[in-house]
């Protein structure tokens, strides 16, 4: 009975005062905004990271050259050859599809128009294991595969940048110093953490060796498991062929290394979900600057109202009455700007999820605990003014001026 | 006049109210004897530090004294705690200042309501009795409005409300009409003359002007920490 009515005391003090309530809770507002909007863009990012890491195919095992080690790779391991793309395909069960690439950057030029990208050189499943479709034309042949004619297809991109609106299919492009017949274009599939993924030209494996790189490396295999299949199983299976094969010493450290896509995703998404709580835990020290600032304004609600509390002791109320009324007063305004805060967070996360183009993620445990906070930042930094009221000396409180 | 404690309201017996140590040592009340009994109206005089202010907090239970005992009602308020006596305030006695002491922004019924409301009295209740409270005083009228939109003596009238609500066994005033000019004096006067005839209720009140302690049913005068004299009634008028 005695809280409910307090309560409705401490709402009307809010309300007796807005211009002041507001500018008390503004800091409150702010850091719960900050903590929110932080919090959700992260998760944003982090579903990003996850999803774009997916599109880069799932069940797709990576297979480089060089040992893999922390913080990157070892170079100078030799590439691989075209006999090792076929053992593997040939040698290990479980495989859906395997496609070799080899990449070089490359300028791509089309009457006055000219841009720079990865031309990679792979075969058609490729497309399969990266999760690309084909948008208009056609794939390479059998024929143009094997003898490596000077053909490509397009990411939507690169097509976007040189035809504009113009049917790119059967026109001639010039990749590098080389001649090439467009046969097809991508379907996009939109930006990704690892940057565009509709920038990008494709060409026959041997055309990109012969003639745009002039080296016959294979940078690496990308290999698509079948559905259910182990990944660990097929790690270990590819492993122990290629030692094998490029005549790895028992004991000697591999010269190759085989890579899960999924578990480079889970090393980004550690990597976002870290700095979100970085970034989480420095707006969090803006909700502790709120804290101080209720506190402030608290005390000095107090002076102001000296002889309000003088008049209220004298009338009778108990210390503890005027303790539990400033403390509630002060919970009430730090939970209401908890609240605004939640409001303001969630619609400046959308507004910037929207101009960041990440997906919008609400985290619901992360309001309740704004909330929360919120109220504990009131009670804490609220008690000691509460205290400096209740201890007041009736008789000199209402003498004041 | 016999001493019936039981009807005695305030009962003081050398009550001192020292403050400091040694050389600086103030004796605000030196050994006080001071009898108010029911349904008096005791006006309160002297000079300022004569100790009036010191007595009247000690009345009120704000204060405690430092010698001698006060018992209010028969209890010894010395031996209070300051939670006691807050009690004892709640349910015993009504305050009126000087400075009105409403509380801003706040509308006069919400005012007259505020004893009720730590005295847990229940909303409907609390409404009825203020209304009723702000209608003695002649101001059911301004129940909504607000401290800044009525006058020097609507507010005070608002506060003697206020004091009444919870139909307090003692009206302790201080100097209630020295806000005022003469005309709302006269009337604030007047209004607690009748409270104390027409309801029985005692009345303890400081003022400066005798015109107005003339009101009192009789006039204790301070000097310098001790009652120069207790004032029958019949040596006001004289």
């Amino acid at each position: 009975m005695m809280l409910l009515v307090t309560f409705m005391m401490a709402l009307r003090e809010v309300r007796r005062n807005t211009m002041r309530s507001f500018l008390t809770m503004l800091g409150i507002v702010i850091g719960v905004g900050a903590v929110i909007t932080m919090v959700t863009i992260g998760k944003g990012a982090t579903r990003q990271v996850t999803e774009s890491v997916g599109a880069l195919g799932e069940n797709v095992l990576m297979l480089r050259p060089g040992a893999q080690r922390r913080g990157g790779m070892r170079q100078g391991a030799k590439g691989f050859e075209a006999a090792d793309v076929s053992a593997i395909e040939n040698e290990v069960p479980g495989i859906s599809a395997v496609a070799p690439t080899s990449s070089t950057q490359a300028t791509i030029v089309f009457g006055n128009e000219n841009v720079s990208t990865s031309v990679t050189g792979t075969t058609n499943q490729y497309l399969e294991v990266r999760g690309y479709s084909l948008g208009t034309g056609r794939l390479f042949s059998e024929a143009e595969t094997a003898i490596g004619s000077p053909v490509c297809i397009l990411g939507t991109t690169v097509e976007q940048n040189l035809f504009a609106d113009a049917d790119p299919i059967g026109e001639r492009i010039r990749v590098g110093r080389v001649s090439c017949q467009v046969v097809g274009v991508l379907e996009s599939k939109g930006a990704a953490a690892f940057g565009d993924q509709d920038d990008v030209v494709l060409m026959p494996m041997l055309a990109v060796q012969r003639r745009v790189a002039g080296e016959p490396n294979i940078d690496s295999i990308n290999i698509k498991a079948n559905e259910g299949q182990s990944l660990e199983v097929l790690q270990a299976q590819i492993e122990a062929l290629m030692r094998e094969r490029r005549g790895v010493q028992r004991g000697a450290t591999d010269d190759f290394n085989v890579r899960n896509v999924q578990e480079i995703a889970d090393a980004m998404s550690a990597v976002t979900t870290s700095l979100t709580s970085l970034l989480g835990g420095i707006a969090a020290v803006s909700l502790l600057v709120g804290g101080i600032g209720i506190m402030n304004i608290m005390l000095v609600s107090v002076t102001e109202r000296t002889r309000e509390i003088g008049t209220r002791l004298a009338i009778g109320a108990l210390a503890s009455e005027v303790l539990l009324q400033f403390l509630v007063e002060a919970v009430v305004l730090s939970t209401l700007g908890g609240i605004i805060g939640i409001g303001t967070g969630v619609g400046l996360s959308y507004g910037a999820s929207r101009v960041l183009e990440l997906p919008f993620v609400v985290a619901p445990e992360v309001m309740v605990g704004a909330f929360v906070f919120s109220a504990v930042v009131g009670i804490g930094f609220g008690y000691l003014p509460a205290r400096k009221a209740a201890h007041l000396n009736p008789i000199e409180a209402l003498r004041h001026e | 006049m016999t001493d019936d404690p039981a009807r005695s309201v305030v009962r003081f017996h050398g009550v001192q109210k020292f403050y400091g140590h040694g050389e600086s040592l103030v004796k605000a009340l030196d050994s006080v004897d001071l009898v108010i009994r029911e349904r008096e109206f005791v006006s309160v005089m002297g000079p300022s530090g004569s100790g009036k202010s010191t007595c009247m907090n000690i009345i009120g239970c704000l204060d405690v004294p430092t010698g001698g005992s006060y018992f209010f009602r028969g209890v010894d308020v010395s031996r209070l705690s300051q939670d006691q006596r807050a009690l004892l305030r709640r349910h015993f006695i009504g305050f009126v200042f000087q400075g009105f002491n409403l509380l801003a922004r706040t509308t006069a019924l919400e005012n007259v309501e505020l004893p009720l409301v730590y005295r847990r009295v229940r909303r409907a209740d609390r409404r009825e009795r203020a209304m009723h409270a702000l209608t003695l005083v002649g101001l059911a009228d301004r129940a909504g409005h607000t401290s800044g939109e009525m006058s020097g003596g609507q507010m005070q009238r608002v506060a003697i409300a206020r004091a009444l609500v919870t139909e307090p066994a003692l009206l302790l005033a201080d100097e209630p009409t020295g806000n005022l000019d003469s005309a709302r004096s006269r009337e604030i006067m007047e209004l607690l003359v009748s409270l104390n005839r027409e309801r029985g209720i005692t009345i303890v009140m400081v003022t400066h002007e005798s015109d107005m302690a003339e009101y009192g049913t009789r006039t204790v005068t301070f000097h310098d920490g001790n009652i120069l004299s207790h004032g029958e009634p019949q040596e006001v008028s004289a």
